[in-house]
């Protein structure tokens, strides 16, 4: 598998948006994660994470407090906002239109789970093309595997959790497999090298 | 016109919507882009084609086909007392309204395979008021109407919504509202008398009566904002002075032109009363 210096390719659009799957273990991983990310991300960033249906969103609540950028829930024809975490609602599943702005559906579930990671990354990919920055995280499921793919597709980039360390590897272990990693990183420099592929913070929000 | 699309995809996609348009008059032009990809391409893939633009033949030329590209393209994806808190205040606030008119008219836009439209049912036969109440369910889709109007689940599936039905504040047993037998469950035709369905189409169809309360839940998530306006429009002409409409709990008019014409009865579970 690749081990690319943790810098964009040179010649590489910036990046956009940065999307994260995850999945079982996952409330725990972005606890580690979101923590890493400076207020001022000049990107929006977008968290899918399998859960069942429920009438509050358990992972605002989970992460909400864990993280340095403001936690919202993706709104049906709301747009991604640079410098927010955008997070599905549970139940429904989250694409993004050409206009980079949220659709939720209630479409069967797909890899037996609403919201589907690949469900959200085949739109997010359509929708960003190269500039998006896919992340996938522990998780005991296929899904998310397709959808890394096509983000590679679309010539965006893609870092996967290194299994090894994960708290359930087969979603990891699958995208792998799959061909759908740029990057192999253990979860505790996950953070950093999203920040080092993203263009710089805006400074007025870190000051 | 929604912008359109130059990818390849985007290009089929458009072809075949203008056929569906142009040859039956079902116009999915203003539908969601993504999520109606993903439908199209599938439906592509179920019909033997290698691409989507090879639904177009299909379309122009083979009319038996219509039904089955309409419920593809369609979601009759639905559960009983999906969001229980909803059904709760639609019993424990609406019901109580309603009950104060001599007659009570309903519709269900976009029922789907009928589940939803059987829980109303059973909320208005425990507020004792079914027997004065007409509800008429509608889809587009054919072969979800025929499978709602059977009324026939998998017991299994009972079982499962028994649990969002004591949420919604079920007063007896979900299952008592059924006949068993052989693994399915047949709904009580007591029940069933007091449903219509037919085939109304949200998109070029008008008013066809005036109703107390509309219930249209997960279909506006699929239209873009210009179509979701049209349609919010046509519930408020349906809805009689001071009637009721609930929309999915992730559906909204604020953002909407057509805003000014509802007000907010239980804003989070999406409750409106029509203003005026
Ligand atoms: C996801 S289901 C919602 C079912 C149910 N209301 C619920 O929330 O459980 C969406 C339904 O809307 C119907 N629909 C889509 N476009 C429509 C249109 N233009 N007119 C009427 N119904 C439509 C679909 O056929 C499908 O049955």
């Amino acid at each position: 598998m690749s081990a690319l210096s943790p810098h964009l390719p040179s010649g590489h659009s910036p990046i956009a948006a940065v999307g994260i799957g995850c999945s079982a273990g996952g409330l725990d991983a972005l606890r580690h994660i979101l923590p890493g990310l400076p207020a001022g991300l000049p990107v929006p960033v977008v968290v899918v994470a399998h859960m069942g249906p429920s009438p509050d969103n358990p992972v605002l609540e989970a992460i909400g407090r864990h993280s340095g950028l403001p936690v919202v829930e993706a709104k049906e024809r709301g747009k991604a906002v640079a410098g927010f975490v955008h997070v599905c609602p549970p139940d429904y599943h989250l694409l993004v239109e050409a206009d980079h702005g949220f659709a939720l559906s209630v479409d069967p579930k797909v890899n037996n789970s609403r919201p589907s990671i690949d469900v959200f990354l085949c739109a997010a990919a359509e929708s960003w093309g190269s500039g998006l920055l896919a992340v996938l995280l522990t998780g005991a499921s296929g899904d998310g595997a397709a959808g890394m793919a096509a983000v590679k597709a679309a010539g965006g980039l893609c870092i996967v959790q290194d299994p090894a360390g994960a708290h359930a590897p087969t979603m990891p272990r699958s995208a792998i497999d799959a061909g759908g990693a740029d990057w192999v990183a253990p979860l505790d420099e996950i953070a950093g090298l999203i920040v080092s592929l993203c263009p710089p913070p805006r400074l007025e929000a870190t000051s | 016109m929604p912008a359109r699309a130059s990818s390849i995809h985007g290009i089929e996609m458009d072809l075949v919507l203008e056929a569906l348009a142009r040859r039956h008059g079902y116009d999915f032009r203003h539908y969601a882009r993504a999520s109606l990809k993903r439908r199209m391409t599938g439906l592509a893939q179920k019909l033997g084609c290698a691409h989507i633009a090879e639904l177009v033949p299909r379309v122009l030329h083979d009319d038996a086909l219509l039904p089955e590209i309409l419920a593809g393209l369609s979601v009759p994806v639905t559960e009983m007392f999906r969001d229980p808190p909803v059904f709760k205040a639609i019993r424990d606030t609406l019901l109580p309204m309603l009950a104060t008119h001599p007659r009570i008219n309903i519709w269900q836009a976009g029922c789907a395979t009928g589940e939803e439209v059987y829980s109303l049912a059973i909320l208005l036969k425990e507020a004792d008021l079914l027997h004065k109440t007409q509800i008429y369910a509608t889809d587009i889709n054919d072969i979800a109407l025929a499978k709602a109007e059977d009324g026939i689940f998998p017991a299994k599936a009972i079982e499962k919504y028994s649990d969002n039905y004591l949420k919604a504040g079920g007063q007896g047993a979900l299952a008592s509202y059924f006949s068993m037998g052989y693994g399915f469950a047949k709904i009580d035709a007591a029940i069933k008398e007091h449903i219509s369905f037919a085939h109304h189409n949200l998109v070029a169809d008008g008013v066809f009566c005036e109703v107390g309360l509309v219930v249209c839940r997960n279909v506006l998530i699929y239209f873009d904002r210009v179509l979701q306006d049209r349609v919010l429009g046509l519930f408020s002409d349906s809805l009689s002075r001071g009637g009721f409409l609930c929309l999915g709990t992730k559906e909204n008019v604020t953002f909407s032109a057509a805003a000014p014409l509802f007000a907010a009865v239980d804003p989070a579970l999406r409750l409106y009363k029509k203003r005026g």
